[in-house]
């Protein structure tokens, strides 16, 4: 136990864990979003996520030929360099979650399958995905190169405000309520809505259900991937195993705030954030997922559908 | 499609007695020759290249069968979507490792403890968690299995990353030796492991406690509606497979006479339920076959070592395509009950 650090970096820490809980809120949307309309887990999606991971240092490195021990650029080719990279990632994670849903779900949702005969498919498809990169990148970390200099706005209150944090945050809430807009004002944000109330009905109603569901394996796939950006940027590592700490943290997140409501995902990442956060000062980085789950397991008795209910639809018969 | 298993209920009860019983022999002897099959010309093809063929008989295949049977009283009979079923295999190997290095009990001894402790994790888990719907469950359980090696890695007692060295074999059982490169002698206890536990699931799913999970596991609304006592339905499904990871743990900590926490991670949950899953949900004898076959196959095709998990990775993915009910699905009866319903 080690309450100082309470006093000493309240406030530092509360802002390392809201860039960790954005990262966790963008992938946390992959799993929301297909829970809300097929109610299923989609497992693979952490494996979406390593492979986003990936295509951001493919994107710096191969297409735009930085070297991994490049100089930090500036101005216009850093925004080029980032902004392509962001892209790149968000949209090889989009077609990589139409992808998963193709192979993993179209023919069992044909079948009328059960909902473990999904989680078994999808779990097969994310070791088929975490197989074959770990064969390509013979099982070695990978390193992305530092091409943003890290450097900082100032300290406020004893926080460090530096710009790939303050990035990730504002990136994270631009993302995430322009995906929120897109739910709830367009047409085909009105369409995923629909399906999660109702398949069968929206189904009489003109809705094209395999549209639908592709779309939101796209979007889950793109904000996954935006996350896996970030988490490249700010860690400059990779590795073909780490889908699976993120992607727990991220379904953790989903569930905490009410899976398959996107506001409960936005509040569910950010206190999972600042928790771990202050877990690990204060018990030890060891500790940090006992104490998560064991939240976890209190919010769950008390508020059973998640903080903030479930479903992306308000009401439900 | 044929329906293997219905085809085969109906040549079952067509049968007399008499043929029943001898029948049951015969496959129960044939199981248990199994060590041998490697070295007798015929069935060499079994034998696996690398790893020894009786060990894999042991560890995975044997002990995923247990496992499987256990977890399906669980996920196939109740309904209730356990991810974290590695942690009560984790209490029951621990329980082995540490009874076994700083006491005198010997394994057989230890067994009943392993079993209790495993089955209260599974009455403490279950209290808060089994009230939880579905999906809540999931991660609830998943969570409390990776709570559980964290905790053997960060304590002294379960001696952190280094995991319990030197845990004691069994001691000879009417003059059969377990000694640490003869497998066959674990292989037979496991098998009696296994038998009485079919014996006692199929006790169970003709009782009260087996109509109450079935109740639960198709409708639990309608199962509360009818006076089934959900939370203790539940919880005595949990706890009993629970027993029967535990009791797996404690054999498998014997065999290996060494654990380490990063022998019960995620994977190995995930592994068990793609099992039940595979071979089919709820049925005793898909869970034996799709135990055998995924714990089999990575070490039969071992010799395509780096690409050995993609290629089980694609043929689960293949095989779920294809037969999303499994390989031997439940009776036909619940698919006419279906029918009628719809």
């Amino acid at each position: 136990m080690n309450l100082q650090v309470l006093e000493s970096q309240f406030w530092s820490l509360c802002l390392q864990g809201l860039a960790l809980g954005f990262i966790y809120v963008l992938i946390s949307l992959g799993y929301t979003m297909v829970y809300g309309v097929l109610r299923l887990i989609n497992f693979a999606n952490s494996e979406v996520f390593m492979v986003g991971t990936f295509a951001t240092v493919v994107a710096q490195v191969g297409i735009l030929q930085n070297q991994t021990d490049a100089q930090p650029l500036n101005g216009f080719r850093l925004i080029y360099t980032l902004t392509f990279a962001l892209v790149f990632s968000m949209l090889i994670c989009g077609f990589l979650g139409i992808l998963v849903e193709l192979v993993a779900y179209r023919r069992l949702r044909a079948l009328g399958a059960k909902p473990l005969g999904f989680l078994i498919s999808a779990i097969a498809t994310s070791i088929v995905l975490l197989e074959t990169t770990r064969i390509l990148t013979f099982s070695r970390p990978q390193t992305s190169p530092r091409l943003l200099d890290k450097w900082s706005f100032g300290e406020f209150a004893g926080a460090n405000f530096r710009i790939d944090t303050v990035m990730v945050i504002i990136s994270g809430i631009v993302i995430f309520f322009t995906l929120d807009r897109f739910v709830t004002k367009t047409r085909l944000g009105k369409a995923i809505r629909a399906v999660s109330m109702s398949e069968e009905i929206s189904k009489l109603m003109g809705i094209n259900l395999n549209r639908v569901v592709s779309l939101t394996f796209f979007i889950g796939g793109l904000t996954t991937g935006a996350a896996a950006f970030f988490y490249t940027t700010v860690y400059e590592t990779t590795q073909f195993n780490v889908g699976f700490n993120l992607g727990l943290a991220a379904f953790t997140t989903a569930v905490l705030g009410g899976i398959g409501n996107l506001r409960g995902a936005f509040y569910g990442g950010l206190f999972l954030g600042v928790l771990e956060q202050f877990a690990s000062a204060i018990l030890g980085s060891q500790w940090k997922s006992v104490t998560v789950f064991t939240v976890l397991v209190l919010v769950l008795l008390l508020k059973p559908n998640g903080i903030f209910g479930e479903a992306v639809q308000q009401t439900r018969t | 499609m044929i329906n293997l298993r219905d085809k085969g209920a109906s040549v079952w009860e067509n049968w007399s007695p008499p043929a029943r019983s001898s029948f049951v022999l015969i496959v129960i002897t044939l199981v248990a020759l199994l060590p041998y099959a490697g070295d007798f010309g015929p069935t060499s093809f079994l034998n696996t290249p690398i790893s020894s063929y009786q060990a894999v008989l042991v560890y995975p295949i044997a002990l995923f069968v247990l496992m499987g049977l256990g977890l399906n009283i669980v996920v196939g009979k109740s309904g209730l979507l356990d991810l974290g079923y590695v942690a009560f295999f984790a209490i029951g190997a621990y329980t082995m490792g540490i009874m076994g290095t700083m006491t005198s009990l010997n394994t057989w001894e230890i067994l009943p403890f392993g079993i209790f402790f495993a089955m209260l994790a599974g009455l403490l888990l279950g209290l808060p968690a089994l009230r939880l719907r579905g999906d809540y469950l999931a991660i609830v359980t998943l969570g409390f299995g990776e709570i559980v090696r964290i905790i053997a890695l960060n304590l002294e007692v379960t001696g952190g990353p280094n995991g319990v060295v030197g845990v004691p074999t069994p001691p000879p059982i009417l003059g059969q030796k377990f000694e640490l490169d003869d497998h066959k002698a674990y292989f037979w206890v496991i098998l009696i492991m296994i038998l009485l536990v079919i014996w006692m699931v199929r006790r169970f799913t003709v009782r009260r406690p087996g109509r109450a999970w079935e109740a639960i596991r198709q409708d639990e609304d309608v199962a509360a509606l009818m006076g089934v006592n959900l939370l203790i339905y539940k919880l005595w499904s949990f706890t009993i497979g629970a027993a029967v990871g535990g009791a797996g743990g404690v054999i498998y900590a014997s065999k290996t006479m060494f654990i380490a926490p990063d022998m019960f991670t995620f994977n190995t949950s995930i592994l068990v339920l793609a099992c039940i899953v595979f071979g089919g949900l709820g049925n005793i004898w898909g869970v034996i076959l799709g135990a055998s076959i995924l714990a089999y196959l990575p070490e039969r095709i071992r010799f395509i070592s780096n690409a050995r998990q993609l290629v089980f990775g694609l043929v689960l993915l293949i095989i779920m395509n294809v037969r999303p009910d499994g390989l031997l699905p439940r009776k036909k009866r619940e698919k006419i009950l279906q029918k009628a319903v719809k």
